[in-house]
């Protein structure tokens, strides 16, 4: 009721996600406490934190996944509170999970998820061939998923997740389990998204990945202790590099990862 | 969009089940394998019961009752014993079900005393498989003794003549039919729709559908679409194979059996949702629903035990399993040949038990969301 009281956030159209005191509550625990942030359009966004600091709770509430019990969100344009389904149509996913289907072939994967997505029959068909040739992928197109190797799921998962175009994709630790080539070609294909004016919304656990970052957020707790560039957060902590950042800041956590 | 999305979907839907042989072999193969089962190895009907004699050689009245039986298509006369210490061995060996057993001079002291004793053994560990045989027996010595009568007419005869309606040659397939119709139909709705939902959510691929902006119902119309197509393939099995190899004729409306199973399928498909917003990974959607819904449709719908011989707990737990009123409606159209004014009691509960469960597994599902 009170969130009808509180005033509409103010952002212009270059913020892709805004978050204006963002809370998470199931019963007493407050799993997102507040958090304040804007993303701008194609930026690589990092939120990093460690396990059970509430990342994958304040990523379900931007995807519409899971309404906020306070604060106000707008992802694409759109209130996270009210306008979900317009959100869920903005916006990519790919989940910590691998998020394909094994027993369905390379293009039927893509195919499904073109339709889910509303996409025309011959879109889909044009995209397609564009995206195998770009993989590389042309003699996997008729193959099972389950048949191919983990780096190449991993990199069809994001291009299929990215394939409508949204203004917004949300990776939630998308490298997990994944070799540093395959990681940084993986990488390669995100800074591809940027440069299509596509905005990344990531987490992960490998600080190397995090100086990829235009930003980084660090999580604690269920709140964003830090905030900036990797450059300038090095800087701030006095640290080499984005490792010691982050053991910094994690020290004081107090909550048990779950 | 929404034609779209569906249609994509639910083409996905058929590929996991095209894809996965084996267990597509299964759900087709098991309407089958139960017919056949429970139509000819399984069967509680009195055919060829193996009978061992004990009769006075030469005596010419328990021979003649001995052809009768072994012409009847009930028994088949495998042993002929001397004395009576043969009895217990017959029974330990399983060599027979039954002793007949003639007095002495039988034919004799028919003729002269006009009274003359014979014994029925009855091997009674299956009491009512028991019970049938020694009857049948029963009416065939009685059959023999009219015969008789007709030489020498006692003037006072009563004479019952015993009717069974609907089932005159107590087929046993009469009775079974409905519970296998309401036993598979409940099997791959339910498992199979429940199995297919969680599987999603176990592999993490329900998550990406429900950022998407696909609507959870059509996400559930579309699962449950190829298991509706499934079921009426099976229910059409078993209707041929019913009527054609079994020969249990469709007496009633073919369009009210299809009604009520149309219904039923649509209470079994609600059962498997709400199953699926329950269990969190497919082993426990299976026991769930194997544990939970087989058994009691096996012991507590009436398929294979009469709910009026159950204890009275058991028959208020009846009511709330919807084979026991599926099967009854299947029973009343398909063997009774009633029409459709006979089975709105059934229809009502069903429509009733499919409201609460689509109602409660809805909610459920939109719970999962937050």
């Amino acid at each position: 009721m009170d969130k009808k009281m509180e005033k509409t956030i103010q952002y212009n159209s270059d913020q892709v996600i805004v978050a204006e005191n963002l809370t998470k509550k199931f019963g007493k625990f407050t799993a997102v406490d507040h958090i304040s942030f804007e993303v701008k359009k194609g930026e690589i966004f990092g939120f990093l934190g460690a396990n059970g600091a509430g990342k994958t709770t304040a990523m379900r509430m931007l995807c519409g996944l899971s309404i906020p019990t306070g604060g106000k969100g707008i992802v694409a344009g759109y209130d996270i509170g009210t306008q979900t389904e317009l959100v869920k149509k903005s916006i990519g996913y790919m989940s910590q999970k691998f998020s394909l289907y094994d027993d369905l072939k390379v293009w039927e994967n893509i195919e499904l998820f073109g339709g889910i997505y509303g996409m025309k029959d011959a879109e889909i068909k044009e995209k397609t061939d564009r995206l195998m040739k770009l993989l590389n992928f042309e003699n996997e197109r008729n193959k099972l998923v389950g048949s191919l190797p983990l780096g190449f799921k991993q990199k069809l998962a994001f291009s299929v997740s990215i394939f409508h175009s949204p203004k917004v994709v949300f990776l939630d630790e998308p490298t997990g389990g994944v070799d540093p080539i395959t990681r940084r070609q993986f990488w390669e294909l995100i800074y591809d998204a940027t440069s299509r004016g596509i905005t990344v919304f990531v987490t992960t656990h490998y600080m190397d990945e995090a100086e990829y970052c235009d930003r980084v957020s660090i999580m604690v707790d269920g709140k964003i202790e830090a905030l900036d560039s990797p450059k300038n957060l090095k800087k701030q902590f006095n640290a080499k590099n984005m490792d010691e950042v982050f053991q910094q800041l994690a020290r004081k956590a107090t909550r048990n990862a779950d | 969009m929404i034609m779209k999305q569906l249609m994509s979907f639910i083409r996905k839907e058929f590929y996991h089940i095209l894809r996965d042989k084996t267990t597509m072999m299964i759900l087709l193969g098991i309407p089958i394998i139960q017919m056949i089962l429970f139509g000819f190895a399984l069967t509680t009907e009195v055919k060829n019961t193996h009978v061992a004699v004990l009769a006075p050689t030469n005596d010419e009245a328990a021979q003649r009752i001995i052809n009768k039986l072994n012409a009847s298509a009930y028994f088949d006369v495998t042993e002929q014993i001397h004395s009576t210490s043969e009895i217990q061995p017959i029974f330990r060996d399983a060599k027979a079900k039954l002793v007949v057993v003639f007095e002495d001079h039988f034919g004799d002291k028919l003729r002269h005393n006009g009274v003359a004793h014979v014994q029925l053994i009855a091997d009674a560990t299956d009491p009512n498989a028991a019970t049938s045989f020694s009857f049948y027996a029963t009416n065939i010595i009685a059959g023999y003794q009219q015969e008789l009568m007709g030489e020498n007419k006692n003037p006072y005869q009563i004479t019952p003549e015993v009717k069974m309606l609907y089932n005159p040659q107590m087929i046993g397939a009469f009775n079974f039919v409905p519970g296998v119709l309401g036993m598979i139909l409940i099997l791959i709705c339910a498992m199979m729709t429940s199995i297919a939902i969680v599987r999603e959510k176990e592999k993490g691929t329900m998550e990406i559908l429900l950022v998407s902006p696909m609507k959870p119902i059509y996400t559930i119309l579309s699962k449950i679409t190829p298991y509706f197509v499934l079921s009426c393939i099976n229910f059409a099995t078993i209707m041929l194979l019913s009527v054609f190899v079994l020969k249990v004729p469709i007496a009633g409306s073919f369009m009210s059996l299809i009604v009520v199973s149309l219904l039923y399928i649509f209470v079994s498909l609600a059962l498997g949702l709400l199953i699926s917003t329950i269990a969190t990974t497919q082993i426990a959607a299976m026991l769930m629903s194997g544990m939970g819904l087989m058994i009691p449709v096996m012991l507590l719908s009436g398929m294979i035990f009469p709910i009026e011989n159950m204890p009275v707990a058991l028959q208020i737990l009846s009511n709330l399993i919807p084979a026991r009123w599926y099967i009854a409606a299947v029973k009343a159209v398909m063997i009774q040949g009633l029409g459709f004014s006979a089975i709105l009691k059934e229809m009502g509960i069903l429509a009733l038990m499919a409201t609460v469960l689509i109602a409660i597994s809805l909610k459920k599902f939109k719970v999962r969301l937050e």
